[in-house]
């Protein structure tokens, strides 16, 4: 077996951290404004869209942890998780567009977007097939030894799924190195939780299969960073899974062609008041971390980089029909890597600081 | 008669049915208080109460197996997909418990599994899916694909009476595309049979769910180049009405068997094995198949357009098997 690796861990993010991950959150909220509420009723694109607006810290808070060799299976929510793990803002509008030089090259939609050499295994809509397969993941890491781990997302609404269930007792009994995170956000679909399930913490269902159950402020980005870090370190000490429910709320509807009219009013504006970004700046703020300026050039840097993934987006070409027949298998008339243009570009970066996400 | 669309259609057939019978009953997400994602079942809820349309958490498998539940105390569940992709979820209980029970010991299970199925509306790879043929290779099971809204009605008043398990297939492209005359009050389409969607005399399209329309289309076109397509709705592919493939083969001895599933294990392959062991000497021409290529559904528009058959195809191939 080779040996650990030194994996940094740490309850309080460092300066530097705090300010990355005000700069995820941002561009999450930005980059899935633009796709929802500009690109998507433009008509450029089509199909479901699912964003993350209000519960970004989920994402950002364990992500941004995450060393090389970790693997993160995130869940149709957690936009950060991809741009954290090397996914290039380019890649990701290309793909919600359907362009031909989109990781999926068109194949699939939304935030489907997986690449073992980022660490990224995306979610399919079947809710809850990733729970076992962040097993199997998480099997192979402890057998190598270097003290990696699996994170897994998932909403409130997936744990009634057996496959989470399944999932959740294999990992304790294997003592495997998975952080199950479910992002509660209250909501599933148009299902309120008290018809998901009925206990008042989903936390208890960690002890249930031999594993801590903890809560957290799902909109705080610190508490999910200070939760997740000590079950990433539990996962790499060999000590075996997390169970970590992050309680936050869907601020939009389903998808965008869900107004949520079933959503009680004041909910939303209860919970703008816990808006995870400005719970940030704020505090980033009075610490004197960054200044208002450093704050709008951060603002302005996003905004351009967003409008430069859109237009290059935009930009590409749709791929043909017949390309569709191909990469059914691997091996055979297999095209894979030699048409995807960005993928082509990307080179991952292995450190663990800052990325930018263009290219 | 009135004009309805099929998801209308669908709606009001259950709707009678729950009026008809107290032993009929809903379950399914968010089918409730939201009406279920495509609205399927939008005011079920308040006419006929939660016991009877049920919010279930997201578990397809135990919505299909509380509906076999409930079948073996008698009652007639109605269990919606959200997605008919999402089946695959509650896969066991269909194919393994409610498929095989009465066959082992005798008892009945009637309950019906419904949703959308099929592409056109940029699903993707798992909105998209045209999976009755999973379920066509399970003896014990029926399985359902409405066309028409008037069928649509029929065939679900039909399934829910049944006394064994039924899938019915709706096609999401068609729900709020497709409007045809159904008529007020009851009738029934009876399961295993196939109608004629429009006479002709040179060649036989068989086909079913939303590429019935797309054979309309391409006999249409193919009528003004003086080549008479007949087209044939299958309607039920488990059990198939054998006749009505025989019969309409007999008539026109060419035949292009069309769906939008996928090619191998398709419908097209079952039916063009019974024409060559029942109609070989009708043929004048090749058995031609027209189906969905081998790869999932994919999500890009143009992507998905190649994959779908649609008229111009059919034409072309038409017009080659006429000229052959
Ligand atoms: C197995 C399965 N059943 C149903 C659906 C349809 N569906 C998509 S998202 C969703 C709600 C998910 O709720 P939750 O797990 O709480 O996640 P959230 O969307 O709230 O983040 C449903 C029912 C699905 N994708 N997969
Ligand atoms: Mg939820």
């Amino acid at each position: 077996m080779t040996k650990s690796r030194n994996h940094r861990i740490a309850q309080f993010p460092d300066a530097d951290t705090l300010g990355r991950m005000l700069y995820y959150l941002k561009l999450t909220r930005a980059a899935e404004e633009r796709i929802e509420r500009v690109l998507y009723r433009q008509g450029k694109i089509v199909g479901g869209v699912y964003v993350g607006r209000g519960q970004e810290a989920i994402a950002v808070g364990s992500a941004i942890q995450l060393d090389e060799g970790d693997v993160v299976l995130p869940s149709h929510r957690d936009f950060a998780a991809y741009v954290i793990r090397g996914f290039t803002l380019k890649e990701i509008f290309a793909n919600w567009m359907g362009r031909a030089n989109g990781p999926t090259r068109g194949r699939d939609n939304t935030l489907h977007l997986g690449d073992m050499a980022r660490g990224v295994i995306p979610i399919i809509s079947h809710l809850g097939d990733t729970c076992p397969v962040a097993c199997g993941v998480a099997m192979v890491l402890k057998w190598r030894g270097q003290g990696n781990v699996a994170v897994v997302h998932f909403g409130e609404g997936t744990t009634s799924r057996g496959d989470v269930h399944e999932a959740m007792n294999w990992a304790a009994v294997m003592k495997l190195p998975v952080v199950f995170i479910c992002n509660n956000n209250a909501y599933a679909y148009s299902t309120p939780v008290e018809k998901q399930y009925a206990v008042k913490d989903l936390t208890v269902r960690g002890p249930a299969y031999g594993m801590p159950g903890v809560k957290v402020d799902g909109n705080d980005v610190l508490a999910v960073y200070a939760a997740a870090a000590k079950a990433i370190a539990r996962g790499r000490a060999g000590a075996g899974p997390s169970f970590l429910e992050c309680k936050t709320f869907r601020m939009t509807g389903h998808s965008a062609h869900d107004a949520a009219e079933y959503v009680p009013h004041d909910l939303f504006k209860r919970w703008e008041e816990k808006d995870p970004i400005r719970r940030l700046e704020k505090r980033l703020r009075a610490e004197k971390i960054l200044t208002r300026g450093e704050i709008s050039e951060m603002d302005a840097k996003i905004q351009k980089e967003i409008d430069d993934a859109a237009a290059f987006a935009e930009a590409s070409p749709m791929p043909e029909g017949e390309t569709g027949l191909e990469d059914v298998y691997c091996g055979q008339n297999c095209n894979w890597g030699k048409t995807s243009v960005v993928s082509r570009l990307l080179s991952f970066a292995t450190d663990n600081g800052p990325r930018t996400t263009d290219n | 008669m009135p004009v309805m669309t099929y998801l209308d259609a669908i709606r009001q057939g259950i709707w009678e049915e729950m009026e008809r019978d107290p032993s009929v009953f809903l379950l399914g997400e968010d089918i409730g208080d939201y009406g279920g994602a495509f609205k399927v079942t939008a005011g079920m809820l308040k006419k006929f109460g939660a016991e009877r349309v049920i919010d279930t958490p997201i578990s397809e498998s135990a919505i299909v197996g509380a509906a076999v539940g409930a079948a073996l105390m008698g009652m007639r569940p109605v269990a919606e997909m959200q997605f008919m992709d999402f089946i695959s979820c509650g896969f066991d209980q269909i194919v393994n418990m409610a498929a095989k029970i009465h066959y082992r010991w005798g008892a009945k299970v009637p309950l019906v599994i419904r949703g959308p199925s099929g592409a056109g509306v940029h699903g993707g790879p798992f909105h998209s899916q045209s999976n009755e043929m999973w379920f066509v290779h399970t003896p014990g099971l029926k399985v359902v694909v409405p066309a028409t809204a008037y069928d649509a009605k029929g065939l679900i008043k039909a399934a829910i009476r049944d006394d064994n398990p039924v899938l019915y297939f709706e096609h999401k492209f068609l729900y709020r595309r497709i409007k045809d005359e159904v008529p007020e009050g009851d009738y029934t389409v009876p399961i295993g049979q196939a109608r004629v969607a429009r006479e002709g005399t040179d060649i036989a399209v068989i086909t079913y769910g939303a590429m019935v329309w797309t054979a309309l289309e391409a006999a249409e076109q193919l009528a003004k180049e003086g080549v008479s397509l007949e087209v044939v709705d299958l309607r039920s592919l488990l059990p198939y009405d054998e006749q009505a493939v025989l019969a309409t083969v007999r008539k026109c001895n060419k035949v292009i068997l069309l769906h939008e599933g996928t090619r191998t294990g398709g419908m097209a392959g079952e039916l063009a094995a019974l024409l060559a062991e029942k109609a070989f000497e009708d043929l004048d021409g090749p058995i031609v198949r027209i189906t969905a290529p081998d790869t999932p559904v994919p999500f890009s528009p143009p992507l998905e357009e190649f994959f779908l058959p649609n008229a111009k195809k059919v034409a072309e191939a038409a017009r080659k098997l006429a000229a052959y």
